[in-house]
C-alpha cells in the first residue's frame, strides 16, 4: 500500500492543481488529469525511475451522456516494476471532442484510440494514422454513444440490392 | 493504319497502351504489388484481413483491417443484466470459453465485493485450466496445420475432444459452457468428473511427447520457424503484447502470478519463458504452459475442497431452482434479480485474467443499477495483433501465414 501513497505524493508535487481527482475503489486507484496535461502526465509516468508505467494495457472512453464534461477518456497503465496498474482518467467536453494522442508515448495505444475514435468520435489530436477500427469508412455514427440506439440505424450500413 | 488508332482517338490513351504493350514479364517482377490476404482465408484464423505491399515475395508492408466479426458486445453489455451477459462472454475467445466466462464473473465478484466459496474457486481454476489446454490445442493443431504439417492438427483436436467430454459431463455443453454465476457455479463437480479428469491427465503426458516428437523430428517445421518473426522484449511491452508471446520474447509477466487471483496463489508452478521471440519459441512457449497446467490440475485435485458452490449473499446470487419453487423468499429475490438486476455499488473497477491468448481484462462501470454503464473489454487478440504489421515487415509472403499461426488471434475476441 505504500506505493499507491507513493504514486499520490510524486504526482501532486509535479503536477500541482492539473490533478482534479484521486479516487481509490475495491483497491484500484484512479487520478484525473486535467486533459491539456495528458501528454506530460503520460510521459512522466513511463519515464520516472520510481514509477515506470512502461506499458499501456487499455485504453477506452466512457459516455456519461447528461454531464456538462460529456466524455471520460480511460487509461489503464501498467508498472512491471512495481507491479502495478493506475488508471488514469480525462474528462472532456461534448464540443469538441478531443485529446491530444498518447501513443507517442506508449505505442500500443495507437490501435486503442483508432477503437475509441470509432466508438465515440473523440479526435485524438496528432494521432499517426486515425481511421476506424471495426466500422466500414463511410459510417457515420458513434456505436457506443449513448444516443445511438442499440438495434441500430437503419439504412446507416449498404446492404446489398434485392435482385428483381 | 494501326488497329489502335482506328478504334480510340486519344492521344494519351493511345501513347498509354504502347507502353503497356512493351511490358515485359522482367517488368512486372520489379514492380511492387499489393494483395488482400483474406478475410476468408484459411490461415487467418477467422476473419482477419490483411493487407499486404509486396516486392517480390518479401513484405514490403503489411496493414491489418478488423472489424469483419464485430458484433458489438460492449454496445449489448450496456443493455442487459450482469447475469445475461455472462453466455456472451463464450463467444469472445470461442476456443477457451471458460476462462473467459472466469474473468467475466471475477470481474463483477470485484465489482461487487463478494467472494464465492472456496470449492466454487477451486472448481473454476479446474475449468480454466482444462479450458486453457484445450485452447493451446487449437493453437498448436492449426499453426502446425498452417506451415504444412496437417496431421498434428487431428492429433491435437483428439485431445481437446477429450477435455470436451468433461465439460460435457460437468456443464451439459461442450462449446458454449456458460458454467459460471455471480457468486459460484452452475454445478457442482462430482466423483465421476474428477475421475475424468485424472483419467485424462494421465493419459496426456505421452501424447504430448508423441506430438513434440512428431514436428520437432520435422526439418521442415523447424526451418520455417526458426528466426521468422522475431519480436524483441522491448518491443512487445511497448506493444502491449501479453500472454504466451510475451513470455516467448523473454518477459516473465503472468496475471496468474502477479496478481494471483482463485487460489493460484497456493499452488506451485513456473511460469516458462524463451529468450528468443521467434515463430518457434512461441510454439515452444505454448507446449511448456500445457505441461504447466497439467501440473497445476493434479495439485487442484489433491486440494479440492468440499463444500458450497454458491456464495450465501441472497442479494447479488441467484438461488437454486428448486428452492425458487418452494420457498417465498428465494422466489422473491429470484424475481428481483432477474427483473431489476444485481445493482452493485456506483464506481468503476477494472479486473485481468490470464487466458490462453493473454490478459482478458473487463473495465466495467456501475451507475447502481442493474445494467452497467459501461463494459470494456480488454482482449488480448486485439492488442497482440498490433505487432504483426511490424512482424511481417520484410518477411517472405510464406512466413504470413507462419507469423499469423504463432500469433495466435482468435478474431471472436479481437472484433468483440
Amino acid at each position: 500500500m505504500e506505493f499507491k501513497e507513493l504514486i499520490k505524493k510524486k504526482v501532486r508535487n509535479q503536477f500541482g492543481d492539473a490533478v482534479e481527482e484521486v479516487v481509490e475503489f475495491r483497491n484500484d486507484l484512479s487520478i484525473t488529469i486535467s486533459k491539456n496535461n495528458i501528454v506530460d502526465f503520460a510521459k512522466y509516468l513511463k519515464e520516472d525511475s520510481d514509477l515506470q508505467f512502461v506499458t499501456c494495457k487499455d485504453l477506452t472512453a466512457i459516455d456519461w451522456a447528461t454531464r456538462k464534461k460529456r466524455f471520460t477518456v480511460v487509461y489503464h497503465v501498467y508498472s512491471f516494476k512495481n507491479n502495478f496498474t493506475i488508471r488514469i482518467k480525462s474528462n472532456i467536453d461534448e464540443e469538441p471532442p478531443q485529446i491530444e494522442t498518447v501513443s507517442s508515448v506508449w505505442e500500443s495505444a495507437d490501435w486503442y484510440e483508432r477503437e475509441t475514435y470509432d466508438m465515440y468520435g473523440i479526435k485524438f489530436i496528432n494521432h499517426p494514422d486515425l481511421r476506424r477500427m471495426y466500422m466500414p469508412e463511410g459510417f457515420q455514427y458513434h456505436p457506443l454513444r449513448k444516443d445511438f440506439p442499440v438495434i441500430g440505424i437503419p439504412g446507416s450500413l449498404p446492404l446489398p440490392k434485392k435482385v428483381e | 493504319m494501326d488497329l489502335h488508332s482506328s478504334i480510340y482517338n486519344d492521344e494519351k490513351l493511345l501513347k498509354k497502351l504502347d507502353a503497356i504493350r512493351e511490358i515485359t514479364i522482367e517488368d512486372s517482377l520489379e514492380n511492387e504489388m499489393v494483395i488482400n490476404m483474406g478475410p476468408q482465408h484459411p490461415a487467418t484464423h477467422g476473419v482477419l484481413r490483411l493487407v499486404l505491399r509486396l516486392d517480390g515475395e518479401t513484405v514490403m508492408a503489411a496493414v491489418p483491417e478488423l472489424g469483419y466479426l464485430h458484433r458489438g458486445y460492449e454496445k449489448m453489455a450496456e443493455d442487459m443484466s450482469y447475469i445475461e451477459y455472462i453466455p456472451h462472454t463464450d463467444r469472445l475467445d470461442y476456443t477457451a470459453t471458460l476462462c473467459n466466462n472466469v474473468a467475466y464473473v471475477l470481474a463483477v465478484e470485484k465489482l461487487l465485493g463478494l467472494e464465492s466459496p472456496k470449492r466454487a474457486q477451486y472448481i473454476r481454476m479446474m475449468v480454466a485450466e482444462l479450458s486453457r489446454i484445450a485452447a493451446h490445442m487449437v493453437a498448436i493443431g492449426t499453426y502446425a496445420m498452417d506451415v504444412g504439417a496437417v496431421t498434428m492438427v487431428m492429433w491435437t483436436f483428439r485431445e481437446r475432444e477429450k477435455i470436451h467430454n468433461i465439460f460435457d459431463k460437468l456443464i451439459g455443453a461442450r462449446f458454449t459452457t456458460s458454467y459460471t454465476r455471480i457468486g459460484g457455479v452452475a454445478a457442482d463437480a462430482d466423483d465421476e468428473v474428477l475421475q475424468m479428469v485424472k483419467e485424462f491427465l494421465d493419459q496426456f503426458h505421452s501424447a504430448l511427447d508423441e506430438m513434440d516428437k512428431l514436428l520437432l523430428g520435422n526439418k521442415i517445421f523447424i526451418d520455417r520457424l526458426e528466426g521468422i518473426g522475431v519480436l524483441s522484449k522491448e518491443d512487445a511491452i511497448e506493444y502491449g503484447v501479453t500472454g504466451p508471446n510475451l513470455r516467448a520474447s523473454g518477459v516473465e509477466y503472468d496475471v496468474r502470478r502477479a496478481k494471483p487471483y482463485l487460489f493460484y496463489n497456493e499452488l506451485d508452478f513456473k511460469i516458462p519463458t524463451f529468450s528468443e521471440g521467434d515463430c518457434l519459441a512461441r510454439y515452444f512457449q505454448r507446449g511448456d504452459e500445457v505441461r504447466e497446467s497439467v501440473k497445476i490440475l493434479y495439485q487442484i485435485l489433491d486440494k479440492m475442497p468440499k463444500g458450497e458452490i454458491m456464495a450465501n449473499d441472497p442479494k447479488h446470487v441467484l438461488p437454486h431452482k428448486t428452492e425458487i419453487y418452494t420457498k417465498m423468499e428465494e422466489l422473491i429475490h429470484d424475481f428481483m434479480l432477474i427483473n431489476y438486476g444485481i445493482n452493485p455499488p456506483v464506481g468503476d473497477v477494472f479486473f485481468s485474467a490470464e487466458n490462453p491468448k493473454g490478459e482478458l481484462g473487463f473495465y466495467i462501470v456501475s451507475n447502481g443499477t442493474g445494467h452497467p454503464w459501461k463494459m470494456k473489454i480488454r482482449s488480448p487478440s486485439f492488442c497482440n495483433l498490433q505487432v504483426i504489421s511490424k512482424l511481417c515487415k520484410g518477411a517472405m509472403i510464406s512466413d504470413v501465414v507462419a507469423i499469423i499461426g504463432s500469433l495466435d488471434p482468435v478474431m471472436g475476441e479481437a472484433d468483440k
